[in-house]
């Protein structure tokens, strides 16, 4: 557990309000139109969208990096900059725009989380570097401190930079796409690590792709599509017509009752997946197919095999 | 001897030394960060475009340094508004502005009649220090670098990760201004020693010898200021007995230098990455005697 | 009035001058519709500056200047290639350090062997003074550039436009790289008469440019780039008897300044264009 805060801080409420956000950019394309939510600590949030829907202008607008033509973002109560000033907001950034060949080391990254709480020549204090050393064991790199960032995998390249938003002591982490390229193994160190942190009252807004494990560790969720479509308490916006509005024609359909894992019996289950078309297994470990229709021969070679196998 | 000695009994070959190695240090402590941040092609940019700022300032009998700080930083801000406000790539509209104003330039230098010597702000002047001038470059040089080194860390962070940078309270786009800012005094002071073209040089070479040479930002500082210095000492001095032009001596000098460390560096080096893969083709060899043959061999499971 | 603006054309040197400005910057117009779509606009800098050591060296050894200086600017790109392919170093970098080494190269040459390179004509042109075995060298590279280019532009559209799928459909993408390279490499000789090695980048970048912000059909991009690379070249030269010859400030001051009004006026891509369509989004946002 990271000290050194005062108790009041801890245990003042964090929260995240966006409130009719109008963002458009300098060629007249309007990015994001009146867009609010409101999230308060601690809280886990997806933010789920097809690519170009705002995900990475709402980001860029939470950290201050565009100016909205009309709304405003709050965080814990205070516009942007001064929430900037307090070092209450903590990015982590997608692999892709990490330049991994950059000559720094694993300890020099979450050093620069420090940054803010350093005196103007950023020179660490020992208390920078004891708070440093607990983020990095409390991701598990200790061991990989003076490695250069390009010599890590995947998982542990994600870790660092996780650990640097620890170190930053962030109230309100941004996640972008936190789980690409990363092993199942460190997805879960990952999505415990979260719950930890929302235990402790801090607000997360993870971009995601992966619908999937969105219900699994999200406790929010946030649709968009130019605006926010809806939001809420993951139970409430995750309904397949929600879902198909955030992204229209892109989602696969799985419909089991169409499919030839059952026949139509009324008990319909729809799978969906924004991702690629999903492969799916019936019980005895064949294939399955999304259509009955062409399938035919599958479904009643199956019948038999059932009949003749009481 | 004595006769290599000579060089050093003329106060002019002294100053230029000083003067050198001082651009060098600078030029190339900033180059490290220009490396990182992409940037190699900016100094380009910046330093042709001093030239209607110094005719201009000419003009208007202002200092010379001066125009051209304006000017090059005008370059570097005009290029960013037309990036942000059109749909050219940056490259290009580098391009379009850097020549533009050096066109401007070449074009008000045509029309005034004055007694600046072209040659000498293309190709540099340093044998020709007036008194003033060495004192002038030293101290600025000098200043240059103390901010540089001073800011390194935050430097270092906007070129690594700028929305970090942001969440941490430091302002990316005063930190911008800064390294733009910092860009054009380089140049303006490189000026006399090595003129507007080589310039570019001594702002990109020292900095990726550097960065082929370490994996650590420290060390890449270190070893680029040294080349550098090495090389200018080296450039004036050998220039005495070549009598070819200095500054073209000196950014050969790093140029060889680059072909080294672009050999033989440990890691990255051409060498080194060739052993590294045929290390691990032997290591594939010994780990597999008998390679499996695609397509050959009985399939074990399915039927 | 009318007397001393038509001054210019009563000499045969000024005529040359501006015919030769107008063709080579109608060629460079149509080359720099495939640079600036591929991004290379500082790839022309770089070779632009290569080519000086060449031109050095093809005096000393008694060959004509553009030979060498092709040569010179080829190598120079395939060094660049080279690093660029077995370093981590990015490819800016690489640019950077490459031209510049061989530029000092030539300089060093210049002023260690004295001969009778003029660094000046090198440097900023002298197509006032240029000799008609000159002319006929320029109008053949010119000409070369042409009819390759009248040949290959469906190939280099799609090679600037979409490496993967040019390879995919069978193109040959290292033969049409190495063309464009050596397209550019030896129209930047060409130029080199004419603007000189510090501008002739612009000639490569500018009309495109322009061209890009007013349109949105290639076709249509070619076409305005080059009627506007030969109407500033004619201009520039013409325009440059009245400013001691430098033809190149003169040629490239010209299309800068077409580029600002492309990019304050142009009907769907200036800025102006793009305020108001941004103001109309937001005149929408207080209606609803």
């Amino acid at each position: 557990m990271i000290a050194a805060r005062s108790p009041e801080a801890m245990n003042r409420l964090h929260s995240l309000e966006i409130d009719q956000l109008t963002v458009s950019y300098a060629n007249g394309h309007v990015a994001l139109r009146d867009a609010s939510f409101r999230l308060s600590g601690g809280s886990i949030c997806a933010l789920v969208g097809v690519n170009g829907s705002g995900k990475s202008t709402l980001f860029k607008s939470i950290m201050g990096l565009l100016h909205p033509a009309a709304g405003f973002v709050r965080v814990s109560g205070r516009p942007v900059r001064e929430a900037l000033r307090e070092n209450l907001i903590a990015y982590v950034p997608q692999s892709e725009e990490v330049d991994w060949s950059f000559p720094v080391s694993v300890w020099d990254v979450v050093l620069m989380g420090r940054y803010g709480h350093m005196n103007f020549l950023r020179i660490p204090r020992a208390q920078d570097r004891r708070i440093a050393e607990e983020s990095l064991a409390r991701v598990s790199m200790l061991e990989f401190r003076d490695r250069q960032i390009g010599e890590l995998s995947g998982g542990q390249r994600k870790r660092v930079f996780l650990a640097r938003a620890l170190a930053q002591e962030g109230r309100v982490i941004l996640l972008d796409e936190p789980f690409t390229g990363v092993d199942v193994k460190t997805e879960s160190a990952i999505i415990a690590l979260l719950r930890e942190l929302r235990d402790e009252g801090h607000v997360m807004l993870v971009s995601t792709h992966n619908l999937g494990s969105v219900p699994e560790f999200c406790d929010q969720a946030v649709l968009i599509n130019q605006t926010v479509l809806a939001a809420g308490p993951t139970v409430e916006v995750f309904t397949e017509e929600n879902l198909n509005r955030a992204f229209g024609g892109v989602l696969r359909h799985f419909r089991f009752d169409e499919s030839t894992v059952q026949k139509h019996d009324g008990r319909a289950v729809t799978l969906l997946t924004d991702d690629e078309r999903p492969l799916v297994f019936g019980k005895g470990g064949h294939l399955e197919y999304s259509q009955r229709k062409g399938h035919e021969s599958v479904v009643r070679q199956r019948e038999e095999r059932e009949d003749s196998e009481p | 001897m004595s006769a290599l000695l000579e060089p050093f009994r003329y106060g002019f070959m002294v100053d230029a030394m000083l003067a050198g190695m001082a651009v060098g240090a600078v030029c190339a402590v900033l180059s490290c960060f220009l490396v990182l941040k992409g940037w190699s092609l900016m100094g380009d940019a910046v330093s042709h475009a001093v030239l209607p700022g110094i005719v201009l300032a000419y003009i208007l009998a202002l200092p010379l340094a001066l125009g051209a700080f304006v000017s090059g930083l005008s370059c570097a801000i005009l290029t960013g508004y037309i990036r942000a406000n059109s749909r050219v790539k940056e490259d290009t509209v580098m391009g379009v502005v850097f020549t533009g104003l050096f066109a401007l330039g070449l074009v008000m230098f045509t029309k005034i009649r004055s007694d600046l010597h072209l040659d000498h702000i293309l190709f540099g002047n340093i044998l020709g220090l007036a008194p003033g001038d060495l004192r002038d470059t030293l101290l600025i040089a000098g200043a240059t670098l103390l901010i540089i080194l001073t800011l390194r860390r935050d430097l270092l962070l906007f070129c690594f990760d700028p929305a970090h940078a942001r969440t941490i309270g430091l302002r990316s786009g005063r930190l911008y201004y800064l390294l733009l800012s910092l860009l054009a005094v380089t140049i303006v002071v490189s000026l006399q020693a090595v003129g507007i073209i080589l310039v570019i040089a001594m702002l990109v070479t020292p900095g990726c010898v550097g960065y082929l040479l370490t994996d650590r930002f420290g060390r890449m500082l270190w070893i680029a200021a040294a080349t550098a210095t090495i090389c200018s000492f080296l450039g004036v001095y050998l220039s005495f007995f070549l009598n070819a032009s200095t500054g073209a001596s000196i950014v050969l000098l790093q140029a060889a230098v680059f072909l080294l460390a672009l050999t033989f560096a440990p890691k990255h080096g051409l060498l080194a990455v060739k052993r590294r893969r045929l290390a691990t083709a032997d290591g594939l060899m010994k780990d597999f005697p008998t390679a499996p043959v695609r397509g050959s061999g009985t399939p074990a499971t399915f039927r | 009035m009318i007397d001393t603006l038509l001054i210019p054309l009563r000499y045969e040197y000024m005529l040359k001058a501006i015919l030769v400005s107008g063709a080579i910057g109608g060629v460079c117009a149509f080359l720099s519709c495939f640079i600036t779509l591929k991004g290379w606009s500082l790839m022309g800098d770089a070779l632009s500056h290569s080519v000086v050591p060449g031109v050095a060296i093809a005096y000393y050894i008694g060959w004509p200047y553009a030979a060498g200086a092709f040569l010179t600017g080829l190598l120079a790109a395939a060094g660049m290639g080279f690093v660029k392919a077995k370093t981590r170093l990015r490819e800016d970098a690489v640019i950077g350090v490459v031209f510049t080494a061989f530029f000092a190269l030539g300089l060093f040459l210049i002023s260690r062997f004295p001969a009778e390179v003029d660094l000046n004509a090198i440097i900023f042109g002298n197509i006032l003074g240029i000799s008609n075995a000159d002319i006929v060298q320029m109008l053949l590279i010119s000409a070369f550039t042409l009819v390759v280019l009248g040949l290959k532009w469906r190939d280099l559209l799609l090679f600037c436009f979409d490496r993967t799928q040019a390879r995919a459909l069978g193109l040959n993408t290292t033969f049409l790289h190495f063309l464009l390279l050596t397209l550019l490499s030896a129209t930047a000789v060409a130029a080199l008469q004419t603007v000189g090695a510090v501008l002739v980048v612009a000639m490569f970048v500018t009309p495109g440019a322009t061209a890009y912000l007013l349109t949105d059909r290639f076709g249509r991009m070619i076409a305005l780039a080059v009627a506007m690379g030969v109407g500033t070249s004619v201009t520039g030269a013409y325009a440059s008897y009245f400013f001691d010859g430098s033809t190149g400030g003169c040629i490239v001051t010209l299309q800068s300044a077409l580029f600002v009004l492309a990019w304050l006026f142009a009907p769907k891509h200036g800025m102006i264009a793009a305020r108001a369509r941004r103001r109309a989004a937001g005149v929408m946002e207080a209606v609803a």
